[in-house]
């Protein structure tokens, strides 16, 4: 057992990687909103998702006009990138716009209900749309970044087996660290990402500093669903085949990261992302040695939910979070 | 000549009438001061000055304006700065960020710089502090960083809600004095208080308000002599 587990393990910390990254990002979504209005943008998931088939869908049309034979991949790639981050920047500000701003002083629970209805619409536009179009909601992409290359892990450790990595693994990581770096660089040392912060405080008193707070709003919805759909491109990328579904358990996996690194903390949404990434590759590769076949690889969503549980009921402000008092 | 007037307001807080017919007027240069105990519409008052709160009828005429309907941001860059109850500092911002916030409207980097070293003039004490959580300060201090923050937004007229509010007599003394000498200054200010002696004795004219009404109003010096209110604030 212990040989599987230590021979499996590079792979594991490679797949983990990529698979944390994605929720990571998801994830930032997720806490950002939530920093500032306090709000679980059940819609999250479904933006990713949105990005995932506008970029496929970008792909697929420079790929039928010959642009992709010509143009180098990385190029087309960042292309697709920008203009999918773009379109889907707008449509969480329109979401904001349409959706949750008029519920502000609403309570929190009917809000909640429109993500979720917000979340239903997108999913039956996009399979509405791919339908239409392909005459199949199931889309597969062009493949690119497929060459793998194998990492010698048995040199470091002759108990590890070696590893395989493709290209569009290595391009999904690097991607995520830069616009993780990227946020992270904004919130902390803009004056914009300065007025996110005060307004994620005290919206009152920002308002009072003549902060447009609204501006503050559709700013963070843009940045988070920008990265949303940004991350959809790349996951398309990555794992080929995409479903107007795939945002569903993902963006409820990625709201477990955001959970488990204290929700409405953004560095806290990051480490929370890899480690989820990282425990539910390793519960893929090794849950049926471990349990001796009762449990097989199948079960590993099983294990964000038992964490987001645990988390819930011992440590429910996060790695990362501060335990608050409720203000009175 | 009037900076600020209030005509005919009647605002409400929830189901309650909490202002009603207030009318105010605060002249250029002016401390105003307008005491009242808990509850009497203060808060509310400011609150519908800065666009916080809007009123069910009136109308509020700053610098010639009317901006009794305008959302707080926009009254905040026509040059009214609130400093609220209880201060509402930035916590989790650092004592230099708070500052900044107050001149979010101003790009100019060096501008920013130069505001910031006028208001260590009057709270030297921030400069020390600079890098430390605003939530990390005492009362008095977050009291200082909160009127600090104000000033930077270079304000025509400054709300001062109870800058007293928690403080030590020796602290609340310091604050009164740097209000005194923000307005000898040419600053114009409105300061809410239920301190109403400390107010009355910096105020020009004072405005006492009881159950959301304006039950009197005179000269500071003329206030503290009334008999009414020696009984019911002074005493």
């Amino acid at each position: 057992m212990i040989e599987h587990i230590i021979s499996t393990l590079p792979q594991v910390l490679i797949d983990g990687l990529a698979l944390g990254a994605v929720y990571a990002i998801i994830a930032l979504g997720y806490t950002m909103v939530y920093g500032i209005l306090e709000l679980i943008n059940f819609a999250h998931g479904e933006i990713f998702m949105t990005g995932a088939f506008i970029g496929t869908a970008l792909f697929i049309t420079l790929s039928g006009l010959g642009f992709l034979a010509v143009m180098p991949a990385l190029l087309a790639l960042l292309l697709v990138l920008i203009v999918t981050s773009i379109l889907t920047g707008f449509l969480g500000v329109g979401i904001e716009r349409v959706a949750y701003r008029p519920l502000r002083k609403a309570p929190k629970l009917i809000t909640l209900i429109s993500a979720i209805g917000v979340s239903f619409l997108l999913q039956d536009l996009v399979r509405f749309i791919t339908e239409l179009k392909k005459g199949n909601y199931i889309l597969t992409g062009p493949s690119l970044f497929t060459e793998q290359i194998s990492i010698k892990a048995s040199s470091i450790l002759s108990s590890f087996a070696d590893a395989q990595i493709k290209s569009s693994t290595i391009i999904l990581v690097v991607t995520a660290i830069v616009m993780m770096i990227g946020l992270d660089y904004f919130v902390n040392r803009t004056k914009w990402g300065m007025a996110m912060r005060a307004v994620a405080q005290d919206r009152d008193t920002a308002s009072l500093m003549s902060i447009n707070v609204n501006k503050v709003i559709s700013l963070t919805f843009f940045l988070g669903s920008a990265l949303g759909g940004a991350t959809g491109v790349l996951f398309a990328v990555q794992y080929g085949t995409i479903d107007p579904y795939i945002g569903f358990i993902l963006g409820l996996k990625a709201f477990t990261a955001a959970v488990l690194g204290g929700i409405g903390n953004i560095r806290g949404a990051m480490v929370g992302g890899l480690v989820l990434g990282l425990i539910e590759m390793f519960a893929a590769a090794n849950l049926s040695v471990i349990t001796s076949n009762v449990f097989t690889a199948e079960y590993k969503d099983v294990f964000a939910f038992i964490i987001l549980i645990i988390v819930l009921i011992y440590k429910p402000e996060g790695i990362f979070g501060k335990a608050v008092a409720e203000k009175v | 000549m009037s900076l600020l007037e209030l005509k005919n307001i009647n605002a409400f807080y929830g189901g309650i009438h909490a202002l009603k017919n207030i009318n105010i007027e605060v002249n250029k240069g002016e401390i105003v001061t307008l005491i009242g105990s808990n509850g009497a519409g203060k808060s509310t008052t400011l609150k519908s000055i800065s666009g916080q709160l809007t009123p069910k009828s009136g109308q509020i005429i700053f610098d010639g304006k009317d901006i009794t309907l305008q959302p707080p941001h926009i009254t905040a860059l026509n040059g009214v700065a609130h400093v609220p109850e209880g201060r509402r500092i930035f916590s989790k911002l650092s004592v230099k960020e708070n500052l900044e916030m107050g001149a979010f409207s101003v790009s100019d980097k060096k501008i920013v710089k130069e505001r910031m070293e006028r208001s260590f003039h009057y709270f030297p004490k921030l400069k020390e502090r600079l890098e430390q959580k605003g939530g990390t300060m005492s009362g008095g201090e977050q009291q200082m960083l909160a009127i600090a923050r104000a000033l930077m937004m270079q304000p025509q007229l400054l709300l001062l809600d109870e800058p007293s509010m928690g403080l030590a007599p020796v602290i609340v003394e310091q604050i009164f004095d740097i209000i005194k000498e923000l307005n000898d200054e040419g600053m114009t200010i409105l300061l809410v208080e239920q301190n109403a002696y400390q107010a009355l004795q910096i105020a020009n004219r004072g405005y006492v308000i009881q159950n959301g009404e304006i039950i009197l109003e005179g000269p500071g010096m003329e206030l503290i002599e009334n008999d009414q209110i020696k009984d019911a604030y002074l005493a």
